[in-house]
C-alpha cells in the first residue's frame, strides 16, 4: 500500500512537473535569443488551448490542434514584430515591461473573445474516468499524452539547437549578439524565431493538458509564475535544466502534500527555490556566466 | 416651415406628457463581479439583472416607477467594491444596492451600508453576513451551514461516518471548511483528512491520494473553482469509487460538462432551480423558476445557474417592498423584513428582524448527476 501510494504520488508530481518544465523550457528559449524573461509566456499556453478548443468545433482533433499551434506561432512572430524588434537598444528592463503590457493586453482580448468559461478539449484517449493501473499507481492516458509529448518536444528542440543550421544560429545569436551579427546572421529574424518556437511548444502544451487543467482566459499569469521559478531553479540559460527542475519542482511539490497540509505547497517549493538559490546562484545546473547580466 | 415648427412643438408636448405620466426613477445599483475569478457568479447575476430591468421596465416599472439598474464590476475585489458601493451611496443616491457576487466584497462593504442606511441585498453565501444581523444588510443565498446539514443527513441515510474534506482557500471554501468542521461531531461524522488547496489548483492528484490513504467512505469538496470538477476526475481516475459531495457551488452546468463522465452520481445541495422541471405541478415555485431558466436560456444562449437565481431573488424582494412601502428608504427596509412566504429562486422567502436570510432548511434540494443532467437524489 505505502510503496504505491509513493508511486502515485511521484505521479501526480511528473504531471505538475511537466506543464512547469515546458513553461520554463519556452522562457529559456527567448532569454536565449534576446536577454529578456517574456511573461507573455503564459499566454501563449492559454492562447493553445483556447484555440484548439474552438477549432475542434469544425476541425478533427489533431487538425484542431496543428490549427492551434500555427495561430499561436503566428501571433508570437506578430507581438516580437509590433513590440520588440522596432527597439533600437532596448534595456532589458524595458523589454520586460512591454511583456508584461503584452500579457496584460493578450489576456484582456481573451475574455473578450472567449468570455470567462472554463474549456477543454476531450481526452485524447478514453475519458475523465480512464484511467491505466501502473505498478499499482493509477495515471489517465492524459498524463501519458502530456508527459509524451514533452518528452519529444524537448528531444525536437534539443536537436534543432544542435545541428539545424537555424538553430545553430540561434545559439551563435545567444552566445554574442553583436559578432552573430557582423558575421551576416539575421539576428532580428532570429529573434522573432525564438518567440514563434516558444509561442509554439507554449500552444502545443496548452493543448495537451488542456484536458487535465482545463483552460481560461487567465491561467497564463499562474504558469508564468510557475515557469519562471522553473526556469530560474534550473538556470537561465540552459533549456534541457529547465526540464529537469520543473520535473524536480513538481515531485517535490506533490510529496510535500503527502507529509504536510497542502497550504504549505508553495512554501515548501519556494523555500527549497531559495535555499538552492543561495548556495548556487547561477541556478541547479546553470553555468557561471548565466547568473551576470 | 411652419409644420416643421408644429412637428416640433408635439413632439416635445408628447415628450413631456410621457415624463409627466411616469413617476420618477428608482435607482438601483449593483456590484457584481462581472469579470475576474468569480465571474461565473458576477456574469450571470448582470445578465439576469439587465434582463429583469427591461422586462419591468417595459410593463410601466414598479408601480409606474421605472427602474435605474447602475451595475459596477467589481471584478471580484473588495477593494473596487468598497470604492463602487461609495460611489453608489453617494453620488448616485440609490435606494439599494444588490450584490456584491462574493462573500468576501460583501463583509468589506457591510458596515458602509449600516452607516449610510442603504439597503444591502447580498448575492454572497457566506452566513456572517446576516449573523449577527446588521439592521440595513440582507442575502438571499441559502446559509452554508445549512448546506453542510443537508450533505450529512444524506450521509447518514447512507451509512457513512469518515469522510475527506477538501476545500479551496477562497471565502467560500473557507466558510463552508468551518461549517463542516463546526457540524460534523453533532452529526457523528468523522473528519480524517481536511486540507485547502489554493483557488487555483490545475491538478489535485495529490491531495486526492492522500485521501485514498486514510480509506474514508466519501469526500466532500467546498469551491466554486473550476478545482471542483478537476476533483471529482482526479477521484474516479485513482479508481476511488465512493460517493463525492459537493457543495452549493456545484450548482452551475458548466461544471459537470467540464467533468464529463466523471461528475456521474455526484451529490450536491442546491436550491430547485436546477430541477425545476421535475418539480410536481403544485410546487410554490415550479411556475417561477421553469419561466426564469426557459427566459434566461433564450436570451443568452447559456443553462440559467442558481447564481443568476440569487440576483433575481435580490430583485423581486425588493420589486415586492416597494410595492408596498413606496420609495422611502427606511419604509422599503421595513417592509422587507415583513414579507412573507415570497417564492424565488433559492426557496420560499420568509424575512424578519432576526432573520435577514428568509429561508430555512428546505429550501435546499438534495440534487445528483445523471447522464450529464441535474436530477433530484431519490435515495
Amino acid at each position: 500500500m505505502l510503496g504505491e501510494l509513493l508511486l502515485q504520488y511521484l505521479v501526480a508530481g511528473l504531471t505538475y512537473g511537466t506543464i512547469y518544465a515546458v513553461v520554463g523550457m519556452g522562457f529559456n528559449i527567448i532569454y536565449n535569443a534576446t536577454g529578456i524573461i517574456n511573461f507573455a509566456q503564459g499566454e501563449f499556453v492559454m492562447l493553445g488551448g483556447m484555440t484548439a478548443v474552438s477549432l475542434h468545433q469544425v476541425l478533427p482533433l489533431p487538425l484542431a490542434i496543428l490549427g492551434a499551434v500555427a495561430v499561436t506561432m503566428a501571433i508570437g512572430a506578430l507581438i516580437e514584430m509590433a513590440f520588440i524588434r522596432w527597439l533600437a537598444a532596448p534595456s532589458v528592463l524595458r523589454m520586460i515591461i512591454i511583456t508584461i503590457g503584452v500579457s496584460i493586453v493578450v489576456r484582456e482580448a481573451a475574455l473578450l473573445v472567449w468570455g470567462q468559461q472554463v474549456r477543454a478539449l476531450p481526452y485524447f484517449t478514453g475519458n475523465e474516468v480512464t484511467s491505466i493501473s501502473m505498478g499499482g499507481a493509477r495515471v489517465s492516458p492524459q498524463v501519458l499524452w502530456a508527459v509524451g509529448t514533452t518528452a519529444l518536444m524537448v528531444a525536437l528542440v534539443t536537436a534543432f539547437f544542435r545541428w539545424a543550421s537555424w538553430g545553430r544560429q540561434m545559439r551563435a545569436c545567444a552566445s554574442n549578439r553583436v559578432a552573430a551579427s557582423l558575421c551576416g546572421l539575421p539576428t532580428r529574424n532570429l529573434v522573432t524565431l525564438a518567440f514563434v518556437l516558444s509561442a509554439g511548444m507554449g500552444a502545443l502544451a496548452g493543448c495537451v493538458v488542456s484536458p487535465i487543467t482545463y483552460t481560461q482566459y487567465g491561467i497564463g499569469t499562474g504558469l508564468a509564475i510557475k515557469g519562471f521559478t522553473v526556469a530560474i531553479l534550473g538556470g537561465l540559460g540552459n533549456s534541457l535544466a529547465s526540464v529537469a527542475a520543473g520535473l524536480v519542482f513538481g515531485i517535490l511539490e506533490s510529496f510535500s502534500v503527502s507529509v504536510l497540509p497542502t497550504a504549505y505547497k508553495d512554501v515548501v517549493t519556494i523555500a527549497v527555490l531559495l535555499a538552492i538559490l543561495f548556495v548556487r546562484p547561477s541556478g541547479l545546473f546553470g553555468a557561471r556566466e548565466a547568473s551576470r547580466p | 416651415m411652419r409644420k416643421k415648427i408644429l412637428a416640433i412643438a408635439a413632439t416635445l408636448l408628447a415628450g413631456w406628457a410621457t415624463q409627466a405620466l411616469a413617476k420618477e426613477p428608482i435607482k438601483v445599483g449593483a456590484l457584481l463581479a462581472v469579470s475576474g475569478p468569480a465571474s461565473f457568479l458576477g456574469a450571470p447575476e448582470a445578465r439576469t439583472l439587465e434582463m429583469m430591468v427591461a422586462d419591468l421596465n417595459a410593463k410601466g416599472g414598479i408601480d409606474g416607477h421605472p427602474v435605474t439598474m447602475i451595475i459596477k464590476d467589481t471584478g471580484a475585489s473588495p477593494e473596487k467594491a468598497i470604492s463602487f458601493a461609495k460611489q453608489l451611496i453617494e453620488e448616485d443616491k440609490v435606494l439599494a444596492i444588490i450584490g456584491p457576487s462574493t462573500s468576501g466584497e460583501t463583509m468589506a462593504i457591510k458596515n458602509l451600508a449600516e452607516e449610510a442606511k442603504t439597503i444591502l441585498l447580498s448575492c454572497a453565501a457566506a452566513e456572517v453576513i446576516v449573523n449577527p444581523v446588521a439592521k440595513w444588510v440582507f442575502k438571499t443565498p441559502q446559509k452554508d451551514s445549512y448546506a453542510v446539514v443537508k450533505i450529512f443527513q444524506q450521509m447518514k441515510k447512507m451509512g457513512i461516518s469518515k469522510i475527506g474534506v477538501l476545500s479551496s482557500n477562497t471565502g467560500f471554501g473557507k466558510a463552508g471548511k468551518e461549517q463542516i468542521e463546526k457540524l460534523a461531531p453533532e452529526h457523528g461524522i468523522q473528519i480524517a483528512v481536511n486540507e485547502v488547496y489554493d483557488k487555483a489548483a490545475t491538478d489535485l492528484t495529490a491531495e486526492v491520494t492522500k485521501v485514498k490513504a486514510a480509506n474514508v467512505q466519501a469526500i466532500v469538496n467546498w469551491s466554486i473553482e473550476p478545482a471542483q470538477s478537476i476533483v471529482i476526475k482526479n477521484v474516479r481516475q485513482l479508481g476511488l469509487q465512493f460517493p463525492i459531495f459537493q457543495s452549493h457551488g456545484f450548482g452551475n452546468i458548466q461544471y459537470v460538462k467540464a467533468a464529463g463522465a466523471a461528475a456521474e452520481g455526484v451529490i450536491f445541495p442546491a436550491g430547485r432551480l436546477l430541477i425545476a422541471d421535475s418539480l410536481p405541478a403544485s410546487h410554490p415555485q415550479k411556475a417561477l423558476l421553469v419561466a426564469y431558466a426557459k427566459e434566461y436560456a433564450a436570451k443568452f444562449k447559456e443553462d440559467a445557474s442558481t447564481f443568476g437565481g440569487h440576483a433575481y431573488d435580490a430583485l423581486i424582494i425588493l420589486e415586492a417592498a416597494v410595492k408596498k412601502a413606496g420609495t422611502d428608504k427606511e419604509k422599503v427596509r421595513t417592509a422587507i423584513e415583513n414579507i412573507k412566504g415570497l417564492p424565488g429562486t433559492g426557496g420560499i422567502f420568509s424575512f424578519s428582524a432576526t432573520d435577514h436570510n428568509g429561508l430555512d432548511l428546505d429550501s435546499f434540494a438534495m440534487i445528483t448527476v445523471k447522464d450529464g443532467r441535474f436530477v433530484p437524489l431519490d435515495r
